[in-house]
This record gives structure tokens, sequence and C-alpha cells, in this order.
């Protein structure tokens, strides 16, 4: 699903201010019933991100923290089994499994001697039932399950979505019949960047080379994908010459300006690949 | 000097007697006495002799050259300068580059001089015209057998006034058919006239090429149209009347009167290379018939082209450039009448003595390229003046396969990366390598952007990128990153700047191999299309001084900007180590062969390796000049003798950096200059003032010059260099000698010791010297100065430009003489003397094949062991570092102990290495070597081929393997003993076997995240909040666990993570059926799931536990407080699913009895509502009161029996 910048702001004004819920994502494939969902999710997803990325700052004052663990506590205190923390959440326009986690460690703070690790927080929020208080446990297994941007699940399903991709890539590349060194065995043999693949012998697609194939589960926008070119594809191209980047749920059509120099963009494995023929003498 | 031309013009003196004097210093006994007496009082000015020899032809011609002449000729100012002549041009100044388009002579005396100079050879010296008297000095020098005022000094002034007409001031010399200035007119008005359009171009038009032979001459009709010549009296045309020539004679006089610094001609802008004089100025047809003072001309010519074949001038190109900058003069002059004293003023604005100079250049001529040999073979002038010149050039052109392309260079690409040098193991620490890793792409970020931004206008390297680049070196802070870091940019420099001029200024990633895939015919095209759009209008004239082109700007600027001293320093020894290296390359030796086209191709391959070789040569080569000098140029010498001698004393104890006077030798000595001396050139350009000055520089430059002295182009006997070797080592030479830091006396001053020089080339008679290796493309592409000829040429034919193509002359190798004996080496065995003696009467391929073979089974063995006998003792490593962890429990112990243990016992096993190595390289080597050898080649040096190679091989593979083996058996170890001691800890289960789908399996199931969120989506509706509407249907719950089965069992897209989170997943869904917290679709009444329902979906669940999920499920979550705080709420609270659940996991043998029975105790630590405790307690005691039953019988009970849960919990 290859969209223009016009298509693509169009969808990214209806999402401004929108919760990361079930419900948001309905509302949403009710507007566009033409886009296909997983791109819809995508782009929802990479939105949502960008708006979490800028307030994050503001979430995390002291005094706000405070404010929200006051506001919690009452919340609670009221009645344990209403959506105490997931409202509180969506109130102030923030990540409900983000909120949970604040008001985690400061729980944890409160009731333990020394300040929780890292490590710690991020085991009670994949498994809230390690939580010592009971009230909070539900409370962010709740926030957890409800929020379809942030939190263990979000992040197991785009790791799984990431690494379905990679599969279907690879079985595209065996069918094809195109030798390649995947990620794993690149790093095996100490390589400092690794692409998912590597081919041994390069391909051209649409009259450019290819030496590498980056699979992406995701919508290909401005932001992601400047990050992904300062981060990955040009420090591929730095090492193995021009790639192919496959966006899976496509990507904002200006973006793939970067061909000529070498990073070719899709939104699907390509059809058209032009293999190194050897002529029998 | 005038009077050893005034002897020559006498005919005292041959010119073979004059060259001979010049070039050398004692006198020959071939040398006529008379002449030598002759030539022996003028002794002591034999080497001003050429400077002032070009100095003069500059002087006599500068008017005739629109864009000015080349400046000769560094000759020293002293003894050329012109001291007498107050209004002289501003010569000498620095050396030749600031001299290459001197102001164009602007002075009143000038001005005055040129018309004078004109009349005054029609008037015969001191004519009675006073106009001229005051003007033109006293006498003209060489006029009527009149001796210079002194003989013997070589600067008369009176030379200077022989200047010659100031053809290119249309003011002076209108266009006949103009209007003359008259009275009231005060400019002479322009006309454009029509350009000559001759039939002699007719190797333009291909079609009548072949058909119509070339007309010989010019049509008079057009001659006599377009003879707008002011050419002096006694010529029959175009006379102008004598009223005309009064006006121009009060012109001059005005001007000469009111005189001001500034030009008085309208002389075209010496900064202008090339003007577009097609479309103004006609070109002269020239008559040869109308040259003047022939012979005298012919004279000078003789010795001007003597001096050039002996190589007395600096620099052979800028001669031939300058003489066909006069052919090409748009205007010619008449020197003089024939029959009055020759005035040498016009001696080389004629067309004639040019074609004598270029006759004698044919050689050299010839050796140019097609375009060249084209243009000049169509020049209507050198038809004209030497027709067998012009046929000979013409047949040149013909025969010509010398295309050359001045495509740029494909755009280079990044250097890739290689995991020997670059891999975690090749630095100190994980920091370094990370930082390392950051900056290669810093690296290449900084270069995209100049790649991107260099041209902007405004646009400045330093603000642009300096700042980045600094921080990027602060970085760099162990010395093996800098390393790192240097072998980087070493290797893009070499790749993006390598090929031709180095002047790759196209898109970064546009890869060449595109280009490929078109085919070849496309690609010519393609390539052809490119080189026309991107070849560069000029490089700068004949003499360029030394630049950094295209990319070679972004490494220059990247050094300056970094200003890092251990950058430089690393830089300097990496340069220098490959240049070591590249010098010392094994390069192709002449194989003996009789079959041409047969060797013939192999030379294709070895004239490319050359011609890569030296690029990257002079490559590096000027960079390690570049930084070497940096710290020490300035823009001018330093200004006083004290502080040059200071500076000289000290900077003569600072050792070179490379030791290039040494390599130089050894090139010399081996006759490899063709390889060494290119390089060396560009190592030289980029010195400061003072390495010339310093004994160990000067030396070099001493021999150098030697050297250009002995490359006499004519000379080609047995065992001498190649032409073409020649001509690319006077070309540099040339180049090198006209560097503005070269001193400019340096050339003539050097030539006294010219006997000393004494090259020992004994040791090697056949050297790359003596092979074809250079072609005209590797000429251009080292010289692109000299493409400024074809461009001359070009400029003079309108609107035609030579098409070339990329065609790489096949030049047939000469066959050399069999080896000289060689003494044999006494430092290797009989067995290694045989095979060096073996080697010796085969062909060099044969010798490169065998240790070409030998070299890659080496390293192959090398790896075979790795992969082969090394892993299975890894393997071995593996199994018995299991059973001690079995042995020993879990810990294993000390993992250093451990490993010690494994290697004591392993490392011995290494000792097979040695055997299977040894047969690894004697099995695969002989194919090898069979492979690549010709079919033909005989049987016994076949085999003993092969066993050279395998002794070869298995002698590398041994060497290494007897070394490392050990080492490389114990790291492998390590790692291993890591890994396995790694995977040890977390996740136990998932090690277990994998089963994958069946083969049959088309992976059809859903995907693994599309389940996850399916069932996070079950999860977030039951746990809320909902919409009243929301829920599930029961049907779809089925449908979810059974695709969950389906998906579980193909695994084609499940990984670890996924699985583990369905497994969490999956068992909150079974608490949340258990407490029956689902929300159901349908009539609100009935919200929730049938009894049946929900204990079908826990078997089903229970089934995928048992049989699908390969990773732990953490079934205990069941029992988890939060999990059994979900029954709390539910009113009535039924605990009979629970009790079934759990009976089942105890049946199915997902949980013991025990673990369930500790989770229960432990809930009873929970704080939970009164009632509740009580149910629970009730629960503990009913599940601990189940028998210790066979499972059917349970299971039938349980099916017949009322569930005692729901007993429990109606109760």
């Amino acid at each position: 699903m290859i969209l223009t910048k016009a298509q693509y702001d169009e969808i990214a004004q209806c999402l401004v201010s929108v919760p990361p819920t079930r419900q948001s994502l309905r509302k949403l494939k009710q507007r566009f019933p033409s886009q296909s969902q997983a791109t819809l999710l995508s782009i929802f997803s990479q939105e949502y991100q960008k708006h979490i990325k800028r307030t994050h700052a503001k979430h995390h004052t002291s005094e706000a923290i405070e404010s929200y663990y006051q506001r919690y506590l009452n919340g609670v205190r009221e009645n344990g089994a209403a959506p105490v923390l997931l409202q509180l959440a969506n109130e102030v326009d923030y990540a409900p499994s983000l909120m949970a986690r604040i008001i985690l460690e400061r729980f944890l703070q409160e009731h333990e001697e020394a300040p929780p690790s890292k490590s710690v927080i991020n085991s009670m929020l994949r498994d809230p039932s390690q939580i010592p208080d009971g009230v909070l446990a539900n409370q962010v297994y709740q926030c957890i399950v409800n929020d379809c941007c942030y939190g263990p699940l979000v992040d197991c399903i785009k790791h799984a979505i990431g690494h379905e991709h990679e599969v279907l890539l690879r079985d595209l590349l065996l069918e094809k019949n195109l030798s390649f060194l995947d990620e794993d065995q690149l790093r095996a043999r100490g390589y400092d960047k690794t692409p998912d693949f590597i081919l041994q012998v390069p391909v051209a697609v649409e009259g450019h080379i290819i030496h590498w194939i980056e699979s992406k589960a995701s919508f290909g926008d401005e932001c992601s994908h400047h990050a992904y070119l300062h981060d990955q594809f040009w420090s591929y191209w730095n090492r193995f010459g021009p790639g192919l980047v496959i966006y899976w749920y496509g990507f904002i059509q200006e973006l793939d300006c970067n061909r000529e120099r070498g990073i070719l963009l899709h939104a699907c494995f390509p059809t058209d690949i032009v293999t190194l023929c050897h002529s029998v003498a | 000097m005038a009077a050893v031309l005034e002897s020559l013009l006498r005919e005292e003196l041959s010119v073979a007697a004059a060259v001979r004097w010049i070039a050398r210093s004692a006198q020959s006994s071939e040398d006529d006495p008379r002449e030598a007496a002759a030539l022996s009082s003028l002794r002591p000015l034999r080497k001003e002799f050429v400077p002032f020899l070009l100095n003069f032809l500059r002087e006599q011609s500068s008017r005739v050259l629109p864009q000015g002449p080349p400046t000769p000729a560094k000759a020293p100012g002293s003894s050329t300068g012109l001291p007498g002549r107050s209004g002289g041009p501003p010569r000498g100044g620095r050396g030749a580059r600031n001299q290459l388009f001197p102001p164009i002579e602007a002075s009143s005396a000038t001005a005055a001089d040129a018309p004078s100079a004109r009349r005054g050879g029609r008037r015969r010296g001191r004519g009675p015209g006073g106009l001229e008297e005051g003007v033109s000095g006293e006498c003209l020098p060489w006029a009527g057998g009149r001796r210079p005022r002194s003989s013997g000094s070589p600067s008369s002034p009176s030379l200077a006034r022989s200047d010659p007409p100031n053809l290119s001031n249309l003011e002076e010399f209108p266009p006949v058919g103009s209007v003359p200035p008259g009275s009231a007119g005060t400019k002479p008005s322009r006309r454009i006239n029509p350009t000559p359009v001759s039939e002699e171009r007719s190797l333009s038009k291909p079609k009548t090429c072949f058909t119509s032979p070339p007309i010989s001459c010019v049509p008079s009709s057009q001659s006599s149209v377009l003879d707008t010549s002011p050419w002096g009296h006694g010529l029959p045309s175009g006379c102008r009347s004598l009223q005309e020539e009064r006006e121009m004679l009060r012109k001059e006089r005005s001007k000469q009167l009111q005189q001001s610094p500034t030009p008085a001609c309208p002389t075209l802008e010496p900064g202008s290379p090339h003007p577009s004089r097609t479309g103004h100025l006609t070109a002269q047809p020239a008559d040869p018939a109308r040259v003047s003072s022939r012979h005298r001309l012919e004279l000078v010519a003789l010795v001007y082209s003597s001096c050039i074949a002996e190589n007395l001038v600096p620099n052979l190109f800028l001669e031939l450039f300058f003489v066909l900058q006069l052919l090409t003069a748009r205007r010619m002059v008449a020197a003089k009448d024939s029959d009055l004293e020759p005035t040498p003023g016009a001696v080389g604005c004629l067309s004639h003595s040019q074609s004598c100079v270029l006759l004698s250049l044919y050689s050299v001529l010839s050796h140019l390229d097609k375009g060249t040999l084209k243009l000049l073979a169509e020049n209507e002038r050198l038809l004209c003046f030497s027709p067998a010149l012009q046929g000979r050039l013409r047949a040149a052109y013909e025969g010509s396969v010398a295309k050359v392309s001045l495509a740029m260079p494909p755009s280079a690409q990044a250097v890739s990366f290689q995991p020997e040098t670059d891999n975690r193991a090749n630095f100190s620490s994980d920091r370094a390598f990370h930082t390392f890793k950051k900056q290669r792409d810093v690296f290449y970020e900084v270069l995209r952007e100049w790649e991107d931004r260099h041209e902007e206008p405004g646009w400045d390297f330093e603000k642009g990128l300096g700042s980045r680049i600094r921080a990027m070196m602060g970085q760099l802070s162990a010395a093996c990153s800098h390393s790192h870091f240097v072998r980087l940019f070493q290797k893009q420099l070499l790749q993006m700047c390598q090929s031709p001029g180095g002047a790759g200024g196209t898109v970064l990633g546009e890869a060449p191999d595109v280009l490929n895939m078109l085919g070849a015919d496309k690609l010519g095209r393609l390539r052809r299309l490119q080189e026309r759009l991107v070849a560069p209008q000029s490089s700068g004239g004949p003499c360029p001084p030394p630049t950094f082109p295209g990319c070679q700007g972004f490494f220059r600027d990247f050094i300056l900007c970094a200003s890092s001293f251990q950058f430089n320093q690393h830089l300097m020894d990496s340069l220098s180590l490959k240049i070591r290296e590249l010098n010392s390359l094994a390069l192709p030796q002449p194989e003996p062969s009789d079959e041409d086209g047969e060797s013939d191709v192999d030379w294709q391959g070895e004239r490319r390796q050359f011609a890569v070789v030296l690029l990257s040569l002079r490559l590096l080569a000027k960079f390690l000049g570049f930084v070497a000098f940096l710290p020490y140029r300035g823009p001018e010498p330093p200004p006083t003798r004290e502080l040059q001698d200071s500076i000289l004393s000290l900077r003569s104890q600072v050792p070179p950096v490379l030791d290039v006077r040494a390599l130089l030798q050894q090139g010399l000595r081996a006759r490899r200059a063709v390889l060494t001396v290119p390089w060396l050139v560009e190592f030289l350009s980029l010195a400061d003032h003072i390495v010339p000055m310093l004994d160990y520089y000067r030396s070099i430059f001493t021999l150098l010059l030697h050297l250009h002295r002995s490359l006499v182009l004519s000379k080609e006997s047995e065992g001498e260099m190649c032409f073409l070797n020649k001509l690319l080592l006077l070309a540099v030479l040339g180049w090198l000698f006209q560097i503005p830091t070269v001193p400019e006396d340096l050339f003539f001053l050097e030539e006294g010791q010219l006997d000393v020089f004494e090259v020992d080339t004994v040791a090697s008679e056949h050297g790359l010297d003596s092979m074809p290796v250079v072609d005209q493309q590797l000429l251009y592409t080292c010289c692109p100065y000299i493409g400024e000829l074809r461009k001359l040429l070009a400029s003079w034919v309108s609107g035609s430009s030579g098409r070339s193509g990329g065609l790489v002359r096949k030049i047939t190798p000469t066959t050399t003489t069999g080896l000289g004996a060689q003494p044999p080496q006494t430092t290797q065995g009989l067995q290694a003397q045989l095979a060096q003696a073996f080697f010796h009467n085969q062909p060099p391929s044969l010798r490169r094949t065998v240790e070409f073979v030998a070299e890659r089974i080496g390293s192959n063995c090398v790896k075979h062991i790795k992969a082969t006998l090394v892993a299975e003792l890894v393997r071995q490593a593996e199994s018995l570092l299991q059973e001690q962890l079995v042995t020993q429990g879990q810990e294993g112990g000390d993992p250093a102990q451990l490993l010690e243990i494994l290697c004591s016992q392993l490392c011995p096993h290494g000792a097979q290495a040695l055997t299977q190595g040894r047969e690894f390289c004697q099995k695969k080597s002989p194919g090898a070597v069979r492979a690549l050898l010709p079919e033909e080649t005989p049987a016994a040096v076949l085999s003993s081929a092969e066993n050279i190679a395998v002794s070869l091989a298995t002698e590398k593979a041994c060497a290494w393997l007897s070394a490392n083996i050990t080492a490389l058996i114990r790291r492998e170890v390590k790692a291993a003993v890591s890994r396995t001691l790694r995977a040890q800890g977390p996740e136990p289960a998932a090690r277990g076997e994998r089963r994958g789908c069946s083969r049959a399996c088309e992976h059809h199931a859903p995907l693994p995240s599309h389940l996850i969120s399916e069932i996070k989506d079950v999860l977030s509706l039951a746990v809320g909040p909902r919409d009243p509407e929301e829920g599930v249907a029961p049907e779809y719950l089925e449908q979810l666990l059974g695709q969950l089965g389906q998906m579980l069992r193909c695994r084609q897209f499940l990984c670890p993570p996924a699985e583990q989170h369905l497994a969490k997943c999956s068992v909150e869904l079974a608490s949340l059926l258990v407490a029956d917290q689902i929300p159901i679709l349908g009539p609100p009444a009935q919200h929730q799931l049938e009894r049946g329902q929900a204990r079908r979906l826990l078997l089903m669940l229970l089934s995928l536990w048992k049989d699908d999920f390969q990773v732990p499920v953490p079934l205990q979550l069941l029992l988890r407080p939060r999990n059994v705080a979900l029954l709390a709420d539910t009113r009535p609270r039924e605990w009979d699913l629970l009790l079934f659940l759990l009976r089942e996991l105890v049946e199915k043998g997902l949980m013991r009895r025990m673990e369930i029975e500790a989770c229960l105790g432990s809930l009873h630590e929970t704080q939970w509502p009164g009632d509740f405790s009580e149910e629970l307690a009730t629960l503990f005691n009913l599940f601990l009161a189940e028998p210790h039953v066979p499972e059917h019988q349970l299971r039938a009970c349980e099916l017949v029996q009322p569930n005692r849960g729901t007993v429990l919990a109606q109760s």
C-alpha cells in the first residue's frame, strides 16, 4: 500500500489525540475502509508513538507523577474494581501501559526500600501477578491488555509481525533460489551491522543493484524512514552497497527518492528480479 | 646565444654539432674541429642556450597567439631576461605556471614595436622612416649579418625589440575589406568573416573519405577572397594602400604618446584559454609560397626540434602544444621579405617551420590518440606546408586504434565490510568496535553530504562538515581505531579516485553494474554519451598545477578539516606501506610466445593490471606527498637566504617519510621506471619549496633529470624502453619540471652533471620498461593535459568534435630474448631451485597459476580444517561438557577450570590437522591446476605444476596449522563452553528438540501475531471496560483455539517470544474461563458461557498445552492470587471448572500434584474476604482428598457423577 504524502497526511490528520484503544481502531477502519487494516494500524501506532514522544517529558515530571499517583490512590480507594488507571491514562492523554509503569514504579518506590530496577518493573509488567498489590496488579493488567500501542503484549505482537515477515521473505528468497546470509549468520561472522539478508550474489530490481534486503513490517512514514536510513539503511549501504527495503505495510511514495543512490523501497517482494546469468560457453 | 644561432644561420655550424654541443659539455670526436672552435668560445653559455631559445621562440610568437603562449622552460630569468627593455613583459616571476598565460605585452613599447618590427623587416633595418627609429631601437639583432652588440651577452637588449606584430589586434590589422580607419573613424568595424570550408576535412565525412582523394591545396579563389593578411610588401595580393599604412602608423604613434599601462591592444583575456575563435575570426589559409626566409627558419626549426628530440627541453608536450598553438593561430604573419635579412621576429609564426618541427615529432604525434590524429591529419595548414607529414599523419590516423575515452570513472561504492579485518576480534574493546562502527557511518554520511552539496554555490567544506569530522576524529581514541579508520579512508580513496583522472564527480550510488547489464552495445553508447556530457572542457592548459579533481577534493579537504596529527601519521604509514607493496608487486613478464593472438588475450589483462597498479600508486603517492609535506607547505619560498639556510639545516635532519630515493634507484635498476617514476612524480609534485633544495630530494631530481635526458624517443633498440612508456615518463617528468615549487633553474643547472649518470641496469635486462605496458588510454589518464592538444586542434576546427570510444588498443607484445643465466639462489633448497628453474622456461602465467592455486588451496585447507576437525572437536567438547554438567550438577564448576580440562583432552587431537591438511592439499590442488592451465599443456609440465602446487599449498597450510591449531581449538572450545553455559541458564526446555511442521504443510495457519492480537482483544474484553454490546461468540473462541493449535503445529512463522506470550495468554484465558469472566455475545440474560462449552474450551487448551506448546506454559499462573481472585468476583462462585482443570492438569501430567498443592497452600498467605477463604480451603481439601486412582476411572467417574465442585459451590 503505497500512499502519497497527501493521502498519508489525510489519515494522520484523523489520528490526532485518539486514545490507543480497540474502539479507536474500529472507528478508524470505518473511516478508511479502502485502506488495509494492517496499514492503518501501523500508521496509527506510529502516529501515536510520535505523539507520546512529544509529550513524554511532561508526564514524567515529579509533580505529574505525584499527581497521577494520588489520583490513582483516590480512585482505587473509591472502587478498586473500576478501571481507574486506564481512565486516568485516557484523561491525561497518555498511553495506558506507560501510565501503568509510572504508577507501578511510584508504588514500588513507596513500598520497597531500594528503588526498583528496570528489569523488575519490566518483569512485573509482563506478568502482573508478580505485583505485590492485587488491586494494582489488576489495574496494570487492564491497562496492558487495553493498550494497542504500548506494553509487553504489543511489543510481542510487533516482534512477531517482524519475525513473520522475515520468515516470509526468507521463503520467497529460497523459492527464487537466491542464496543469502541471514542476520544470525552475519552476526556469527562478526558483522557490526546486519541487514535481514545479504544476497551472496547480487540481483537487480527495476534496474537497481541489490546486495541486501531489509524487511520492515511497518508502514514507512517520514519519521521512521529517516530514523531507519540513519541507523540502518545507510549503514548497510556503507558496508554492503545498494539494497532493497520492503515496507510490507506500505510507505509514503515520496520517500522512495534514494533509488539512484542505492536504497530502493518496495511494499512487497519484487516480482521482476534480474539475476546474474552464467552463460555456458 | 644569439651567436650560436648566428653561426648556424651562417652555416658555419651544423645543426647536429650545435645540438651535440648543447647536450654534452665535453666535445665529441664527431665534432668538426672548426665547429668545435666556434663553439668553444661560447662554452660557458652552453647551458643557457635552450632556455634562451625557448624563451626567444615564445617572445617572438606571443602576439600571434591570442591566449598567449605557454611559456618556457623555466629558463633562468637572469640569462634570458630582457634587462634593457623598459617596457618588457613581466617575465620571470614565479614558475612557468604563473606564466602560462602571461599578460600580453601591453606597454607602449610593445604596442609600438609590433608594427615597427614588421616594417623594420620590410625597410631593411634602420629604414628611413624616422618614425620607427625611436621605437625599434638601435638594431635588429640578427639582421644582415650584423653581430649583436655584444656577442658574449645572451641578453642583448636589442633582441627584445624584435617583437612580432600584434596580429590579434584588429585595429592594427583589420581584415581586408573593412573600412579603413578614416579621419573620423576611431574604430575599425569588425566583421565576421566566413569560415573557410575546406574540402580537405574529408575525414569528417566518412562517405567521401574512402572515395575521393583529398584535394591537396586550397582553391585559389578562396585564398584570394580570404586573403586578408596584412603581410608585408612583396606579397602580391592584399596590399593596402600607402594611405592606409600611414594612417596606421599615425595611430601607432598616438598610442605610444598617450601611453598608459593598460593594454593598448584589444587582445583577448589571458585567462580564457580557448576563446571561440572560430566564430569570429577567420582562419587564414596558409600559403607556403609566401613564407619568407625559408632557409633560416628551417634552421631555427631544426635546432628547435633537435633540442626537443634530445630531451633538452623540459617539457616535450609543452613544446608540442606551443607548436600546435602556432599552427592553429588564427592569423599568420609574414615575417619578412625574402630578399631582406630575416628578422627573427616571426620565426615561430610560420607554419612551415612548425611543420618542420612537427615532422620531426612525427613519432610522438603518431602515438597520440586517434581523435588528435584525425584533427591533425585534417589540418589545412599542415597540408599546405607539409603534404608529406600530413599524409603520414593520415596514415597513422587510419591505422590507429588508440581511442582514448575520457569518460568519468564510474562512481564509487562504499568499502565493503570485511569480517576478517572488521569484526569484533580486530578491536581492543567492545567500545572501540562500536565507536568504529559509528565512525564508518559518520564518514559516509559526511561523504554523501559532500556529494550532494559541494557543487552548491556558497557551500563550504569546513563550515558544512568540519565540526562533524573533528568530532568524529575526536572519538578515535585508541591507536588501533585510527588504523582501522585509516584503512577505511584509504580503501575508499582508492575506490573512488583511482580511475581516470580521479575526477569521479557523479552520484555516489550510480552503480556501474547497471550499465553492464544493458549489454555491451548500449553500454558503449551510453559511455560515449556520458563522456560527452561530463568530460571536462579544460583541465587547465597543457601544464596544470597539481590539483585534487573530483572526489580527491573530498579526501584532501577531509584531511585538512580533520587536522588530526594521529590521523595524518597513521595515514602516512598506511599509504607508505601500500605504496611499497604495490611498487614491488610482480607485474607481467613477457610471454615468449610467437602466437600473437593467444598472448594478446593475456596482455589485455596484464596491461589492465599494470594500469590499475600504476593509477593506484599515483593516487596514493599524491596523497602521501600531500600529507607528508602539508606541515611545510606555504605559498612562497622563505624570503631570505638566512631563513632558508636555517630551514634547510633543520629539514635535512628529518628522515623522509618514505625512502623514495631507494625506491627510485631500485626501480631504475630493475628497469621498472615506468611504474616507479609516475608515482614518484605525483609525490614530488606536492612537495614544498624547500624540498628540492634538500640534499636527499635534490639527488632524486638529479636522477630524474638524467632519466629524462636518457629517454630519447628516436632510440629504439633491443632492451630499450617502449615508446609509449618513454612518452609517459617524458610527459610526467616534463610536467613535474613545470611545478611552481620546483626551482626554475633546476632543469638547466643539473644538466652539467649529466655524465655522472650511469644507471646500472645490468641486474635485470627485462624489466617492465621494455614491455608495452603503457597504452594511450593510460597515457592520457595519467597526463590528461596531453588532451589539451586535441582541444586546441578541435577548437580550430569549428563544430566538429571527435568521437571516441572505449576501445583499448591491442598491442602485440614484442618477443623478447630468453632469460639470462641467473645465479642460483643459495638460500633455498635444491627443490626450490628446481622449481624456479622449471618456471623459467615456462610461460609466466603457469607460475602465476601455480602460485595462485597453492595460495588458495592452502587457505581453503585451513578453512576446511576449521569446519571439519575443529568443529568436530568443538562438538566433542560440548558433549563432554554436558556430561560434566550432569555429573557435577547444574552449575558444573568454574568455567575456566572446565575449559582447561576440555582443552587438555582435545588439543592433542590438533595434530591430526597436519595429516588432514596434507591430504586436503594433495586432493584439491591438482584438479585446480589442471582446470586453469591450457588443455594442451604437456603432461610432464602439468604433473610438475601439480606437484609444485601441492607442495606449496601444503607448506602454506601446514605452516599455519602447526603454528595456530592449538590456539584455534582453544578459542573455539572456549566459545562453545560459554555458549553452552549460557544456554544452560534460563530456558532449558527451549533447547529441547524443536518440532517443525511436516513437509506437506503449506503454512496456511494463521500468523502468530494475528493470534496474539486476537487473544489480546478477548482478554481486554474480559477485563474491561467494554461497551454493553461487546462480547465474543463461543464459536469464535473455539475457532480461535483451533487456529492456535494449527499455528502451533505449523510453527513456520513462530518465534519463541511469541510462543511464550501465547502460552501466557492461553493460561490467562483459562483463568477467565474458569471464573466465567468472558462476556458472551447474545441476549443479556445469557452473557455467560454454558458449562459444557467452557469445559470443551478448557479441554482444548489442555490439549494445546500438552501437545502443541514447545515452550514451558506458566500454568502456575492459574493459582496465583490475582487469577484466583477472579473467582472471588463472580456470584455465585463456581469452583467446579477450576477443580476440573486442576484434575486434568494432573491427569495429563502438565502439573504434578505436589506443585498444585504447593500453589494452593501459598494461596492461604493472601488476604481474602472471609467467605472466600473458607471456600478456598474447601477446594484445597477436596483436591487433596482426590484418591490417586488410575486416570480412566477418574475420568469416568467425573463424567457420571455430578461435579463435586458444583455441589460445593452451590452449598
